[in-house]
C-alpha cells in the first residue's frame, strides 16, 4: 500500500470467518478499498465472496480479526451504528429483492420512508434516483410489469436514493441476459463516475478482463489476488 | 409512528385473508379463556354465596337481661372479624323458625326456643381457623350456653373453595399459555409472510424497534378484535346456557375490558415475541 491514494473507506485486517456447521468462509482476509474505487470481488461459488460482502455492511461479524467500514469497528458495533452505517450504503442483489406490491417509485421511496427521512425530500430524492437508472418513465410500474434488467435497475435506484459512499453489489447481473448485464455495468460505471464506490461480487470473468478495474480474487475463504497488489501471492496458480 | 401505523393497516390490505385468520384464531383462543373464565366466575360467586351464609350463633341462657346481650353485642360487633352482630329475642326467633320451617310452623312455641345473638363475619375472615376462634370467644361469656356455627360445613367450603381457586389459577395459566402460543405461532406466520419486507427494512438502515413497530401495532389491533369476538362469544355462550341449563352471571363492564386488553396484550406480546426472534435468526 505504498501508493498514494484516497483513504481506505472499508478495511479488512486479518479476518477470518468461521461457520460452526460450513468451516472456514474467509481465512485472514486483507484488504483496503479507497472512496471513489471500483472492485470486482471474483472466485468460484463457495469462495466467500458473499460472506466477504455481508462483512461490509455488518450483516455477519469476524471471527478473528476486525473490519472497519467508514470509521465504524465490526467488532464494537452496536445495532444502532449498524443501522446508521446502513444509511451510508447502497446494497444490490442478484434476485433484485424487491417488494412484489409496490411500484417502483414505491420501492424506492421505502427505502427512505423507514429510515425517517422528511416526506417533503422523499419526492424529489426518488425522482432524481429514478431518472439516474434511466427509469423514471415506469415509475408507476409493478416489478412484474419491468424485465430483469429494469428490475435491477429500480433495486440500484433504491440503494443509490440515500446517495451512498460505496455501492454493493452482489452478483447484480446473474440473473440477467448479456445485453442487460452491459446496460447494469455501464449504469454501475456511471455511478462510480460520479464519486460513489462499487464493490461488484461477479463470475463474469470476460466482463472484469474488458474493464481492466482492480479485481479480487477469492478462493475457499483466502484472497488470492488482488491486482491493486504489487505480485500475486506464490500459492496463486488459478 | 404514522408510518408504522400505515405499515401496519397495509398488513391487513396486503394479506386479508391471513389477518382474517390470526382474527379469528386468537379470537377462539381468547374464547376459551373466556369459556373457562365464565365457569371461574361462577363457581366462585357460588361459593362466595354459599361462605356468606356462614354464621355463628351464640345461645343465651333463659333470663339473660336484655342490657347483658345489647352490651355482648355491641362487643363482639367491635371484633375485628366481624361483619355484623345482632341480638335477637325469642320472640324474634320464633318468627324466625316459622319462617324457615313451614312445615313445623304449628310446632313451635316461644318457650322452647333460646334468645341468641347472631354473628356474620367478614369476607376473607370465614376460614374454619377464625370462625371456631370467635365462637371461642363468644363461649367465653358467662350468659352464653351453646355456640354453633356447623364446624363440618365450613370445612367442607372452606376445602371446596381453595380446591375451586387452585384449580382456577392452575387452568387459568394453561389456557392463558396456550391462547400465547397459538397467537404467537400466527403472528409468526405474518412475519413469515413479510420476510422480504423486513429484510429490506434492514439492509437500508431502519432501526429494529422501527421493523418492529408496525408488527406491534398489528399484533395489538388483532389482539383487540380477536378480544372482542372472543367477548362476543363468551356473551352468546352464557346466553344459551343461562336459557337452557341454568342461570349465570357474565363478566362486568370492567372485568370484560380487562379480558379486551388482555387480547391486546397478548397479541402485541406475540408480535414482539415473533418479531424478536425473527430478527435475531436472520
Amino acid at each position: 500500500m505504498s501508493e498514494a491514494k484516497a483513504p481506505g473507506i472499508i478495511r479488512f485486517s486479518g479476518v477470518t470467518k468461521e461457520y460452526p456447521r460450513t468451516g472456514t468462509a474467509l481465512a485472514g482476509v486483507s484488504l483496503e478499498i479507497a472512496k471513489g474505487e471500483f472492485v470486482f470481488l471474483t472466485g468460484p461459488s463457495g469462495s466467500g465472496k458473499s460472506t466477504l460482502l455481508k462483512m461490509i455492511y455488518l450483516e455477519e461479524r469476524p471471527s478473528h480479526g476486525d473490519v472497519k467500514v467508514s470509521g465504524v469497528l465490526a467488532s464494537s458495533a452496536r445495532g444502532g451504528d449498524v443501522a446508521t452505517l446502513r444509511r451510508k450504503l447502497g446494497i444490490v442483489f442478484q434476485d433484485f429483492r424487491l417488494l412484489e406490491d409496490r411500484t417502483a417509485e414505491q420501492n424506492v421511496s421505502f427505502a427512505l420512508e423507514v429510515i425517517g427521512t422528511p416526506r417533503t425530500a422523499i419526492g424529489p430524492k426518488v425522482a432524481r434516483a429514478l431518472a439516474q437508472v434511466g427509469l423514471a418513465s415506469k415509475a408507476a410500474s409493478l416489478p412484474r410489469e419491468l424485465s430483469g434488467g429494469e428490475q435491477q435497475r429500480v433495486a440500484i435506484a433504491r440503494a443509490l436514493v440515500n446517495d451512498p459512499f460505496v455501492l454493493i453489489a452482489d452478483e447484480p447481473t446473474g440473473n440477467l441476459d448479456e445485453r442487460a448485464t452491459r446496460g447494469i455495468f455501464q449504469l454501475l460505471r456511471e455511478i462510480n463516475g460520479a464519486g460513489t464506490a462499487v464493490v461488484m461480487a461477479t463470475h463474469d470473468l470476460e466482463l472484469i478482463r474488458r474493464s481492466g478495474l482492480r479485481t479480487i480474487e477469492l478462493n475457499r475463504g483466502q484472497m488470492v489476488f488482488d491486482s491493486a497488489a504489487e505480485a500475486r501471492p506464490a500459492e496463486d496458480n488459478a | 409512528m404514522r408510518l408504522a401505523f400505515r405499515e401496519a393497516m397495509m398488513g391487513f390490505q396486503r394479506a386479508p385473508l391471513l389477518s382474517a385468520l390470526s382474527i379469528i384464531t386468537i379470537g377462539f383462543s381468547l374464547f376459551a379463556f373466556g369459556l373457562f373464565g365464565l365457569v371461574a366466575l361462577n363457581i366462585r360467586n357460588a361459593v362466595q354465596q354459599v361462605e356468606e351464609r356462614v354464621e355463628i350463633r351464640a345461645f343465651l341462657t333463659d333470663g339473660t337481661p336484655v342490657e347483658a346481650a345489647a352490651a355482648a353485642v355491641g362487643d363482639v360487633s367491635g371484633f375485628p372479624e366481624v361483619l355484623k352482630a345482632e341480638f335477637v329475642s325469642k320472640e324474634q326467633a320464633l318468627v324466625l323458625a316459622k319462617r324457615e320451617l313451614k312445615e313445623f310452623r304449628e310446632e313451635f312455641d316461644a318457650s322452647v326456643l333460646p334468645a341468641s345473638i347472631d354473628v356474620r363475619l367478614k369476607d376473607g375472615y370465614r376460614d374454619p381457623r377464625t370462625v371456631a376462634a370467635v365462637a371461642a370467644r363468644l363461649r367465653a361469656y358467662p350468659f352464653v350456653d351453646e355456640v354453633r356455627y356447623g364446624d363440618d360445613w365450613v370445612e367442607k367450603v372452606y376445602r371446596l373453595r381453595n380446591i375451586a381457586t387452585v384449580a382456577g389459577i392452575a387452568l387459568g395459566l394453561a389456557f392463558a399459555a396456550v391462547s400465547v402460543i397459538i397467537i404467537g405461532a400466527t403472528i409468526r406466520m405474518t412475519v413469515l409472510s413479510r420476510a422480504r419486507e423486513i429484510a429490506i427494512m434492514r439492509m437500508v438502515g431502519a432501526t429494529d424497534s422501527f421493523v418492529r413497530s408496525p408488527f406491534l401495532i398489528e399484533g395489538f389491533t388483532k389482539g383487540i378484535l380477536g378480544g372482542l369476538m372472543a367477548l362476543f362469544l363468551t356473551w352468546a355462550a352464557h346466553q344459551i346456557i343461562s336459557s337452557q341449563l341454568i342461570e349465570t352471571q357474565f363478566f362486568d363492564p370492567k372485568l370484560s375490558m380487562l379480558g379486551v386488553a388482555a387480547g391486546a396484550l397478548i397479541g402485541a406480546l406475540g408480535s414482539a415475541l415473533s418479531v424478536g426472534r425473527h430478527l435475531r435468526d436472520v
